[in-house]
């Protein structure tokens, strides 16, 4: 079983970190960075085309975590694979035991790095966690009885800190009923926003693991306002990092208290090093 | 109606010279390209305009009143049988339904003039924005009149999806999230929303589509006959 989902059950604390697969075959640098996380945490996301940019396939990077010795979190996006795609996938997956599972919308290719690409989008994440849970009491999408069934620890993305609220929880919480049993968040920084998301998420019956993002630099900052959707750092965060002599350790310490107050009002973390992979065990002492 | 845009003037060239054509017969389209300014009278004389200051003949012109209407547009090219049979080749500036049209109603090459983009709601003169994609299941009554498939980027059903802010688009950030504003319209009228839709029957929507009112059917898949 699942030993995310039973730390969870248990009702410890969870870390889980990122990997992105190469682009290319070659998977030392991933491997790398499955060796420094993997220690600090209960598992591990294996990114699917993040960004809508070309990398090796989810499923078989998640495998390659699996083989080094930690648990991977197996990501699949509802934008580069239509419906038979993804069951295929989900029944290769569970096959070669990957067991925790992510579903995720996906973003635009028009914003990757392939913008002539169709978004397939056949199914959207919460059609497709619906896909999961009949996969995992035996049965495809049309309902056939499936030989061997899946047994997958689902989980989807939520947003704590988009508004409006009610349009993204709403959302959220027909995710947890189509089958998501935890629940990542997108980074947080404001930590009422994410009290709220998470009691609201919690009495749905999902475990809430918070999104945790090492703001090592300005240009990180930048990047986020500019580059990325639905994610803001307010202010106030903006500017400790900006002030920073030594950005680096202000972003640790940073992360920590993050961690500290999660500790409060959730079950976990998903910790989103950017590079800084060496300073997740710090952070998380 | 179906919106138009010019194409690129050195591809429909590059056609020309690939088949040695000196002269073309133009034909526009009475209905949408008038409409959209890209195949009506005025842009017909611009392009024969322009033909002729390149070289190649203009040897006739007509706008019939529906480029895609079958019988109007045989009507048209043998009205104007004399200038086809001077022409080498015919370009058409009208949608490519119309383009198709000529294509079966004479044996010169036809070339398409325009690139056909969408099924789009005139917003206002010469504004066109797309808001239906003709899926065949409309889901209108669920969304409060507010069409996720087109207008939602990703086309998503359940939304909105993690890109979006302040109750913006994550891919066209100056506009409103379908979703929200679908759930906000439910809410203003007091509608109830629908849960989580279901996948899109996609069966619903496959080419080519066909409608035959005499035999009674209603879609079937193969066109008549070619
Ligand atoms: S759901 Fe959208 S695309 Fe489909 S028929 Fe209705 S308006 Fe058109
Ligand atoms: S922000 Fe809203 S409209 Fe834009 S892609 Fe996401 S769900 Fe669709």
């Amino acid at each position: 079983m699942s030993k995310l989902a039973e730390a969870l059950g248990r009702g410890e604390f969870v870390v889980t970190g990122e990997v992105s697969p190469p682009l290319g075959t070659d998977v030392t640098a991933m491997l790398a960075s499955v060796a420094t996380l993997g220690p600090s945490c209960h598992a591990l996301n294996v990114t699917d085309n993040q960004g809508a940019t070309l990398h090796m396939a989810s499923l078989a990077a998640a495998r390659l975590v699996l083989d080094a010795g930690h648990e991977p979190i197996f990501q699949q996006t509802c934008r580069d694979r239509n419906r038979l795609a993804l069951q295929s996938d989900l029944l290769a997956a569970w096959a070669i035991g990957l067991e925790n599972l992510l579903v995720v919308t996906g973003d635009d290719p028009r914003g990757g790095d392939h913008p002539e690409a169709k978004g397939v989008f056949d199914l959207d994440s919460t059609q497709l966690l619906e896909v999961v849970s009949g996969m995992n009491e035996g049965r495809d999408m049309i309902g056939r009885e499936l030989t061997g069934k899946t047994g997958f620890f689902a989980g989807a993305a939520a947003f704590p800190e988009a508004e409006p609220y009610e349009a993204q929880i709403v959302r959220a919480k027909r995710k947890v009923a189509a089958g998501a049993r935890f629940v990542q968040t997108q980074a947080v920084f404001d930590m009422d926003k994410l009290a709220r998301a998470s009691r609201d998420l919690r009495a749905e019956g999902a475990s809430v693991i918070a999104g945790i993002l090492l703001l090592k630099s300005p240009r990180v900052v930048d990047f986020i306002n500019n580059k990325l959707a639905g994610l803001m750092v307010p202010t106030h965060i903006e500017q400790r990092v900006r002030k920073a002599t030594d950005p680096v350790s202000e972003a640790i310490e940073l992360a920590r208290e993050q961690v500290a107050a999660c500790r409060e009002v959730c079950d976990g973390v998903h910790i989103m090093p950017l590079g800084l992979d060496s300073a997740v065990a710090e952070i998380l002492r | 109606m179906i919106i138009t845009r010019p194409r690129d003037w050195s591809r429909i060239k590059a056609n020309l010279a690939e088949i040695g054509a000196r002269s073309v017969f133009l034909v526009g389209c009475g209905q949408c390209a008038t409409v959209a300014h890209t195949g009506g009278e005025q842009e017909l004389l611009e392009a024969k305009a322009r033909f002729e200051s390149e070289g190649i003949a203009v040897a006739g012109w007509a706008v019939g009143e529906v480029a895609c209407h079958l019988g109007g547009t045989r009507l048209t090219t043998r009205k104007h049988h004399g200038e086809l049979d001077e022409a080498d080749a015919i370009v058409v500036l009208a949608c490519g339904a119309g383009v198709q049209t000529v294509a079966d109603s004479t044996s010169k090459p036809v070339f398409p003039g325009l690139d056909s983009v969408f099924l789009g709601n005139v917003i206002r003169h010469g504004v066109f924005e797309e808001r239906c994609q003709m899926c065949g299941d409309c889901v209108l009554d669920l969304t409060a009149g507010i069409c996720p498939v087109t207008t939602c980027p990703k086309g998503l059903l359940n939304g909105p999806c993690g890109g979006m802010w302040e109750g913006k688009c994550e891919v066209l950030t100056d506009r409103d999230c379908t979703h929200v504003r679908i759930q906000r319209r439910l809410a203003e009228q007091g509608r109830r929303q629908t849960d989580v839709l279901p996948p899109k029957d996609y069966s619903k929507k496959l080419k080519p589509g066909a409608i035959n009112l005499r035999d009674g059917r209603t879609t079937r898949s193969g066109g008549e006959g070619r």
